[in-house]
């Protein structure tokens, strides 16, 4: 029951977007692993990704009828 | 074994649907629908949509999509297909299934049904999953970037203009469904003002106090919105307070102008983002609150299958049942403008092509299923108060003795103490031509939360039903807005460079006046058209629609087509077909049609005729030019449809007769193959 209670509210922040920045810096570790280049750029702070992350998705249709 | 189940589910639907479509006399209790409903997308989603995936897109596991390939963290990531599924429908859902069903009930709960149920399975489903398929295969380019593409400079060009004529038309008839439902309802003015702060609450919370932490604000969000709900019934019984809010619909239309005009300029983190968090939130729970409700309550259909109303004399929209109920449902059937969502949006998240059937395909079923959930909700009301509440007083008259004893005599008896004792119970003055939709779903809604929930709740019901429905047609008004907005700039980039940067103010404010302007008009032609405006500008909705629609098809058949895969075609082929011809009808009416309910030239013409004799009532005189002229726009607007419509069509035929004739075409431009770099286990799933 508890399992299951944990999954739904992970899908609910993953599906608002609750998580967004953890899944970005995860990304971002992942990659500047994979690039080998820890010091050619830090990761946004949470507020700038969220700023970003806020603008990007809401340029162009993304809500219809 | 498995073969078995599913030759029951195929008996058990074709039974449901066969119980809906022959009953007679009788009410049908709305399980049937819901059981119909539910046999018909499983059969669908079971074979058609998987073989189409396997046999026709040839889905493959094995490709990388452009959210592997592409990833940036940002707009590009790889998602969970359910994560992907829940972002695919609360884009592609809003107010249109809800507002659809409703103005179609008028000829009776079977057209309806058996469109949004085999017009989806067949039609919308696969529109969107060959369109969301085409546009992952091509680095989820957009669909008028794809229309240029592979069709040619027309096709792109047809598919920008559509999608922004569509825009205008669709903002302006949200407009005035909103502005309809809040008309001297105090409660319903209040609410729906009230979340307009409660969403910048919401966006300064998220932006500078907790920035990130969606839900807590998203919560806060709710209960405010909750919270207003009743604090508008606190206000409905304030005297003084309740004179603020009771107004009239030209200053109401105003206000909804002022309010669009103002999201499209100011930042998306105020206004237009919050709002579309608790839209989505409200959207999501109050579908899921409504289906529970319909089981737990199992209400009987009161309207009859067939009206009279078929043979195109309906008081809610003027036009036969051949072919106005294939316009008047379009979202909830088959919605062009889910092949935006479609494209360039949801491929940037998909992670297997073999997920496209179910976002795709399965995301539409879902939305056909809201669909059937509003056409119960239309359908449970006495006829003759569905009527009361729908009929504009252009057709029914403006005194209420006359409205019950006209909707009387049409065989659906109403009573005054009835419609009076049910403004009552829903806290309203009157439910009287209250055009557009929202209300009489709201009061259908009501009486079903309030029979499952607790009868004495019945005005806080039908003020939550309204504050669901304002706040995502507000949420697809503003974001609408400020989409059509950045289109425009684009267009007027092309013109003068400067105009295109899209944080330049005085571009900003232009491009967004005009957009204003744009959908403003048909909104202010529609509050003070005495025939409800809802008449003229629904039906131009749905054209629009169908032939936004008619273009992603035709795109999409064309790739078929070009992928030799012409035995295929008539996948996408045969609903567009389909599409061709009721637009095309449809539009041969609404300019042509001699009836003045329906041709918008005889309508002008007999608008003219009666005022140069001094035939009109004052009110009606005073504004008989502005309407004239409407007409006129609107019968231009129509054959500016169908005239784009053929182009396009023309050009699809072109490119694929020149393709099978072996001579040059745009190729195709698909992405290279590459293989995603994945464990077996998960191309196992």
């Amino acid at each position: 029951m508890l399992k299951q209670l944990r999954v739904a509210w992970r899908i609910l922040r993953q599906l608002s977007g609750d998580d967004a920045y953890e899944r970005y810096l995860e990304h971002f570790v992942e990659r500047s692993l994979i690039s080998n280049c820890s010091e050619c750029q830090q990761p946004l702070s949470k507020k700038a990704f969220f700023r970003r992350w806020q603008d990007e998705k809401w340029y162009g249709v993304k809500r219809c009828c | 074994m498995k073969k078995l189940i599913w030759l029951l589910i195929a008996l058990f639907g074709a039974g449901a649907v066969g119980v809906i479509a022959l009953q007679r006399g009788e009410s049908v209790n709305a399980l049937w629908f819901i059981a119909a409903a539910l046999c018909v997308y499983a059969i669908a989603y079971r074979f058609y949509a998987a073989w189409i995936s396997a046999s026709v897109l040839a889905c493959d596991a094995t490709r990388i999509t452009p959210a592997e390939r592409l990833e940036n963290g940002r707009d590009f990531v790889p998602t969970n297909k359910w994560i992907v599924f829940g972002h695919h429908f609360a884009a592609i859902a809003g107010p249109g299934p809800l507002v659809g069903p409703t103005l179609a009930a008028q000829f009776g709960y079977l057209p309806g049904t058996l469109w949004i149920l085999f017009g989806s399975v067949l039609g919308g489903c696969v529109q969107d999953m060959v369109t969301l398929f085409c546009s992952t295969r091509r680095d989820a380019k957009s669909l008028g970037q794809m229309a240029r593409d592979e069709l040619g400079l027309l096709g792109g060009a047809a598919a920008l203009m559509a999608t922004f004529v569509i825009m205008i038309i669709l903002i302006a008839v949200l407009g005035l469904v909103v502005v309809n439902a809040m008309k001297h309802s105090p409660w319903a003015t209040s609410t729906v003002a009230a979340t307009i702060p409660v969403a910048m609450m919401v966006g300064f919370y998220m932006r500078f106090f907790r920035p990130g932490q969606v839900l807590e604000a998203t919560a806060l969000g709710v209960t405010l919105l909750l919270l207003s709900v009743v604090a508008g019934g606190w206000i409905d019984h304030d005297e003084s307070l309740r004179l603020c809010f009771d107004r009239e619909g030209l200053f109401l239309a105003w206000s909804v102008m002022a309010y669009g005009f103002a999201a499209a300029v100011l930042p998306v983190w105020l206004l237009l983002a919050p709002r579309d968090y608790l839209s989505t939130f409200m959207k999501l729970g109050t579908i899921t609150l409504l289906a529970v409700a319909i089981v737990m309550l199992r209400p009987e259909v009161k309207m009859p299958a067939l009206t009279m109303f078929i043979n195109g004399t309906g008081p809610i929209f003027g036009g036969k049942l051949f072919p106005f109920v294939f316009i008047t449902i379009a979202c909830g059937a088959i919605s062009g403008f889910h092949s935006l969502i479609a494209s360039g949006t949801t491929p940037k998240l998909l992670t297997n092509e073999r997920d496209i059937a179910m976002i795709g395909y399965g995301g539409m079923l879902l939305e056909s299923f809201v669909a059937v959930m509003a056409m119960i909700a239309a359908t449970v009301l006495d006829p003759g108060v569905f009527f009361a509440i729908n009929s504009p007083v252009g057709v029914v008259g403006k005194e209420a003795v006359d409205v019950v004893a006209k909707i009387s005599s049409w065989g659906f008896p109403v009573t005054l103490t009835q419609m009076q004792h049910l403004a009552e119970q829903m806290g309203e003055t009157t439910l009287f031509a209250r055009t557009g939709g929202a209300p009489s779903l709201a009061v259908g809604m009501a009486s079903i939360f309030g029979s499952a929930f607790g009868e004495r709740l019945l005005a806080v019901w039908y003020h939550f039903a309204i504050m669901f429905e304002a706040i995502f047609i507000l949420t697809t008004l503003d974001a609408g807005t400020r989409v059509g907005r950045f289109m425009l700039q684009d267009m007027l980039g092309n013109l003068w460079p400067k105009m295109a940067e899209t944080s330049w103010m005085p571009s900003v404010l232009f491009a967004s006046g005009l957009v204003v302007s744009g959908w403003g008009y048909f909104l202010y032609i529609g509050v003070i058209d005495p025939n409800g405006g809802v008449n003229i500008l629904w039906p131009l909705f749905g054209m629009a629609n169908q032939m936004l629609a008619a273009i992603a098809l035709c795109v999409a058949t064309g790739i078929l087509i070009k992928s030799d895969k012409l035995k295929y075609a008539w996948i996408t082929g045969g609903p567009l077909l389909w599409l061709v011809i009721i637009t095309t009808l449809a539009a041969f009416e609404k300019v042509a049609s001699d009836d003045t309910r329906i041709g918008f030239l005889s309508a002008a013409q007999d608008l003219a005729a009666k005022s140069a004799a001094g035939a009109l009532p004052a009110e009606k005189a005073a504004v008989a030019s502005q309407l004239i002229f409407n007409l006129h726009l609107d019968a231009l607007l129509t054959l500016f449809f169908v005239v784009l419509l053929w182009l396009i069509v023309i050009d699809m035929l072109r490119v694929s007769s020149r393709y099978l004739a072996g001579k040059p075409v745009p190729p195709l431009s698909e992405a290279q193959y590459q293989l995603r770099l994945v464990n077996s286990e998960r191309l196992m799933d």
